[in-house]
């Protein structure tokens, strides 16, 4: 098991230093004067100096890069070119606030999605099932942004049940965390769906029914256990995401987060916010697929001993 | 042939219901694209004080916007935005990803070069991928092309790199190797056409996402540049003004969704047709 996992972390650091790498040199390709650009039309000619002399464009790019990953393994992002404070600040008081947002967001999506999909095959083919195939189908279909100006429309403006928007109480995480699980709790349905109805066909569910078994302790007993494997992939992935795919859901409740920070960073072109904002994102992602290939290993033994 | 044609499509439709109907609104999708002017009622960027935000009535059939502008003319070159950057990038995607899938499948050595740039892409969420293209090139259309197109390369890809692998292991290929035809050739005309159909289903597939996330670009205001009439840029108005006008939300996103839907089972239904063994996967 140890083995296993340390090779797994040995997969995350290159994909890690990549992203490192690529980002780097993908923002020095902004055709033109990049420090003109990024100071806008208008600056005065002393800021574009001072971005210019801030992102080191004035030295040779390979010295720019060497710079850039001493700063790193020192923890320093960076300085933001708008708020003049450290990137790492920027985002680390950010961080909490998308992290906490995407963990309900997943954690209704988990449960609702595998909630639906036992349904969907419990019932396969009646009227149970048609409807949560539709209302799935819904799900990945319904635009973010839309759904959330509809229950904002609903709940805050005509009913005024919650907060339209902000960040503080629990009543403040409703919306947005419905609006964040909508489509992946439609994937997660789908996929317990699909995933269950592959394992009922196994020979270890036909020995177990002609053992005479009833029906309901197979499926719960036997075939769910198996089924969740795959679904757990799905989950850990889409979890990845959501830290930094929460962009529009942040947008429309306005939530302080770090998607919102990177659309207001991509806006003014803050360069350093957005590098750090995409080494964060990367990062997460990285270490929630190694959290699920080790729960997965956990899970299913088959993997460790390969 | 053309009889062969519709017998297929008709048989398609028996089978697929869902996917029939996700067909038809795919195709008025696309007339209403194409024919925006025609069928538009009024010039979408018509400005008129004395109408803003009406609601709803025999001049305005969706309403008008804040600056009296109507939403349904706007809705429909709304679909011609759509369309255009959905087709535009998505093929583009298509092309360069298939491209990069088959030569890292063929030549060994880019490989591990070229698997491992999608992989990095892959680790970030389309909308990041997206803004950050944004961030590095600036706002205008063909960059909102460029944005998406860049994080559906992988996903095409990976796809082409997996179905080249078994394609170029069949003995027709050995055949061509053998007979001493050139790698342009061999990968042209015998890897390409075999790989071609899964490819399609992945395009159905992938333009509700590309028609999704231009939507949202405007949406956060770094999409399509106003005052071009655009379904994402409409429903960000909506932010603002759709208190007071309800109709402002309720008709883009409509009109979003349900082209989104159409899509969505169409992709389902013919990955179902191509390979029966998927059927009802997520």
């Amino acid at each position: 098991m140890f083995r296993y996992i340390s090779g797994r972390i040995l997969i995350g650091i290159p994909i890690l230093f990549l992203v490192i790498t690529i980002v780097f040199f993908a923002f020095r390709l902004i055709p033109g004067d990049a420090a003109r650009i990024i100071a806008g039309d208008e600056a005065p000619i002393e800021r574009v100096e001072q971005i210019r002399r801030d992102l080191g464009l004035d030295r040779p790019a390979i010295v720019q890069y060497g710079a850039y990953l001493a700063g790193l393994a020192r923890g320093d992002l960076g300085t933001s070119f708008s708020s003049r404070r450290p990137v790492a600040t920027e985002i680390g008081s950010r961080y909490w606030n998308t992290f906490s947002l995407a963990l309900a967001a997943i954690t209704v999506a988990t449960v609702v999605g595998v909630a639906m999909g036992v349904i969907s095959a419990l019932f396969r083919g009646r009227w149970a099932d048609h409807l949560v195939t539709v209302a799935a189908l819904l799900g990945i279909s319904i635009p973010v942004f839309w759904l959330g100006l509809l229950l904002m429309q609903l709940f805050a403006v005509e009913l005024g049940w919650l907060p339209a928007a902000g960040y503080g109480t629990w009543q403040h995480f409703v919306m947005p965390t419905i609006t964040l699980s909508v489509f992946s709790i439609a994937f997660i349905t789908r996929m317990t769906r699909s995933s269950l109805l592959e394992t009922v066909q196994q020979d270890y569910v036909r020995t177990a029914r002609a053992k005479g078994v009833r029906e309901r302790l197979v499926l719960f007993m036997h075939s769910l256990r198996n089924a969740l494997l795959p679904v757990t992939i799905v989950v850990g992935l889409r979890f990845g995401y959501m830290v930094g795919g929460a962009v529009i859901t942040e947008e429309v409740f306005a939530w302080p987060g770090l998607g919102r920070l990177l659309i207001l960073s991509v806006a003014q072109r803050d360069i350093p916010v957005v590098q750090g904002l995409l080494l964060v994102f990367a990062t997460s992602f990285v270490v929630v697929n190694l959290l699920v290939d080790v729960l997965y290993a956990f899970l299913d033994p088959r993997i460790r001993h390969r | 042939m053309l009889r062969n044609l519709s017998k297929t499509i008709v048989g398609f439709a028996r089978d697929h219901k869902l996917a029939a109907f996700g067909a038809v609104i795919v195709l008025l999708f696309v007339i209403t694209g194409i024919f925006a002017g025609q069928l538009a009622p009024k010039d979408p960027n018509q400005v008129s004080v004395r109408d803003s935000l009406v609601p709803p009535n025999a001049e305005f059939p969706l309403g008008a916007d804040n600056n009296g502008r109507d939403v349904l003319s706007r809705i429909i070159f709304g679909a011609r935005i759509s369309l255009y950057v959905s087709m535009t990038s998505v093929g583009l995607a298509a092309f360069v990803g298939v491209l990069l899938g088959i030569v890292a499948a063929w030549y060994r050595w880019l490989r591990a070069p070229i698997m491992r740039l999608m992989d990095v892409l892959l680790a970030f969420p389309g909308i990041v991928i997206a803004l950050t293209i944004i961030a590095i090139l600036g706002r205008g259309i063909e960059n909102v092309i460029l944005a998406i197109a860049i994080y559906q390369i992988p996903q095409f890809a990976r796809l082409a790199h997996g179905l080249a692998l078994s394609a170029q292991e069949q003995t027709y290929v050995e055949a061509a190797v053998a007979g001493g035809e050139s790698d342009v050739a061999i990968l042209s005309r015998y890897v390409f056409p075999n790989i071609v159909a899964p490819i399609i289903v992945q395009v159905s597939l992938l333009i509700p996402g590309a028609i999704m996330t231009a939507a949202g670009l405007s949406f956060i205001g770094l999409g399509v540049p106003p005052p071009t009439a655009e379904w994402g840029a409409m429903l960000q108005l909506s932010l603002t003004w759709g208190r007071l006008a309800p109709h402002m939300t309720i008709f883009p996103g409509l009109a979003l969704m349900l082209v989104v839907f159409g899509f969505n089972v169409l992709g389902d239904g013919l990955r179902d047709a191509l390979d029966p063994r998927l059927k009802g996967r997520g």
